[in-house]
């Protein structure tokens, strides 16, 4: 029962289809970040080595956003949660699928776009390998605060501009530790973005779940 | 298993007001109930209670058997062809033939059309095929036939009858009569705060 559930998610989020988007959106959002980095502080290759790794910190938290809307939304409108649960599917479960569909349709695609954005922006490959960590350990809790935020605000008018504003206040934690890890290079900085996203998406589930199960009694 | 479908003295509140207190129910095998009200008696609502997606404000409900809810969601995605959309639930429901319930209800030949395309008629029989692939033995229907024409209002009376004699039970809310044997129509506005 669980595994044509994973195989839609991954479809919906990867692809998109009407809902728009799908996983090019945030891919294309932060390589476009990455590309015009350049131009607006000019041809400074000391520079960009130096500042190249947080802009890309920030715009992989900013690319994390874009997919919100239609995280959790359109399926509360469809009637699929209401069904699934008919069926004995809990809201945990349904938003555990969801969390490991949002992961993969963004977290490994951002760790590639990593690549051309550091050619871009002159990194140095040790300044490569810690961001590539970092976004490991950090985009896992960066899906998962998403998913919680877009369950808690499905049906909120200005949801969406809420979600935003709640997501960089959210993921401040891994954003320092993450980006942090840059300058620092201490394994121990990866390893606090590391615990904060596995707090993260242990709770999720549970907190995201909950929310669907309110929003139905509102 | 028998299917049994049994509520008591239930109440519903939807913010501020009391929409109906003191509704008990008790549903055998064969039953068929039609509940009808005017807009905003609490007929959504009931069934949601029913269902187990909303919380009673007082009293409890117990089931017997899985229960299939239909309403105005059809749960299809839209950016699906029908007859993906359909396999979708198929495979949750591990229901063995799905373009079976699909002929049943005449959709044959839009299962390549993406549900969005769909009509209000062709989506509630796109719903309806996907209760009838759910095999469940409790069945609650919120205006099944709305948006139907004729033909297929008659449809969906026969499939309702046949679920129903073959020890299932039905309930259903509506505004439009409809002809099933053995049904028995509950007007909620007794209940009516």
């Amino acid at each position: 029962m669980i595994w044509p559930l994973v195989k839609r998610d991954l479809r919906m989020l990867l692809f998109g289809g009407r809902r728009g988007g799908g996983a090019m959106l945030p891919l294309l959002f932060f390589l476009a970040i990455a590309m015009l980095y350049p131009f607006a502080v000019g041809p400074n290759a000391p520079l960009l080595a130096k500042t190249g790794g947080g802009v890309l910190w920030i715009a992989a938290l900013l690319a994390a956003i874009l997919p919100l809307d239609r995280l959790v939304l359109p399926d509360v409108e469809l009637g699929l949660f209401d069904q699934l649960k008919l069926r004995g599917v809990t809201e945990e479960v349904v938003m555990a699928v969801r969390l490991f569909a949002h992961w993969l349709s963004f977290g490994p695609l951002l760790m590639l776009a990593c690549f051309p954005a550091a050619a871009l922006l002159n990194l140095d490959g040790e300044t490569l390998r810690l961001l590539l960590l970092g976004l490991l350990a950090g985009t896992p809790g960066l899906a998962a605060v998403g998913l919680m935020i877009a369950a808690l605000t499905a049906g909120l008018r200005a949801g969406a501009a809420l979600s935003g504003l709640l997501l960089i206040s959210l993921a401040l934690p891994i954003l320092i530790f993450g980006a942090g890890a840059l300058e620092r290079s201490d394994p121990a900085t990866l390893g606090f973005s590391a615990a904060i996203s596995l707090l993260l998406v242990a709770i999720t589930p549970f907190a995201a779940g909950a929310a669907i199960r309110a929003g139905r009694e509102g | 298993m028998q299917a049994r479908l049994t509520a008591s003295d239930l109440a519903c509140r939807r913010g501020e007001r009391l929409l109906f207190r003191g509704l008990s129910l008790k549903l055998s095998p064969g039953d068929v109930l039609h509940i009808t009200g005017e807009n905003g008696t609490g007929k959504t609502s009931l069934l949601r209670i029913l269902a187990g997606l909303l919380s009673p404000y007082s009293g409890e409900v117990s089931h017997e058997g899985a229960i299939g809810m239909l309403d105005e969601r059809p749960a299809l995605d839209p950016d699906q062809p029908l007859g993906d959309a359909l396999h979708f639930w198929q495979q949750v429901d591990g229901c063995a033939d799905a373009s079976e319930a699909a002929s049943a209800m005449e959709l044959d030949a839009l299962l390549e059309v993406p549900v969005r395309y769909l009509s209000t008629g062709q989506r509630k029989r796109a719903a309806m095929a996907r209760l009838l692939c759910q095999d469940a033995p409790i069945w609650l229907l919120d205006e099944p036939l709305s948006g139907l024409d004729d033909r297929s209002q008659a449809r969906i009376a026969e499939t309702l009858s046949a679920h129903a004699e073959s020890g299932r039970i039905v309930v259903l809310a509506s505004h439009q009569p409809i002809a099933v044997e053995r049904l028995n129509v509950f007007t909620l506005a007794e209940y009516v705060v």
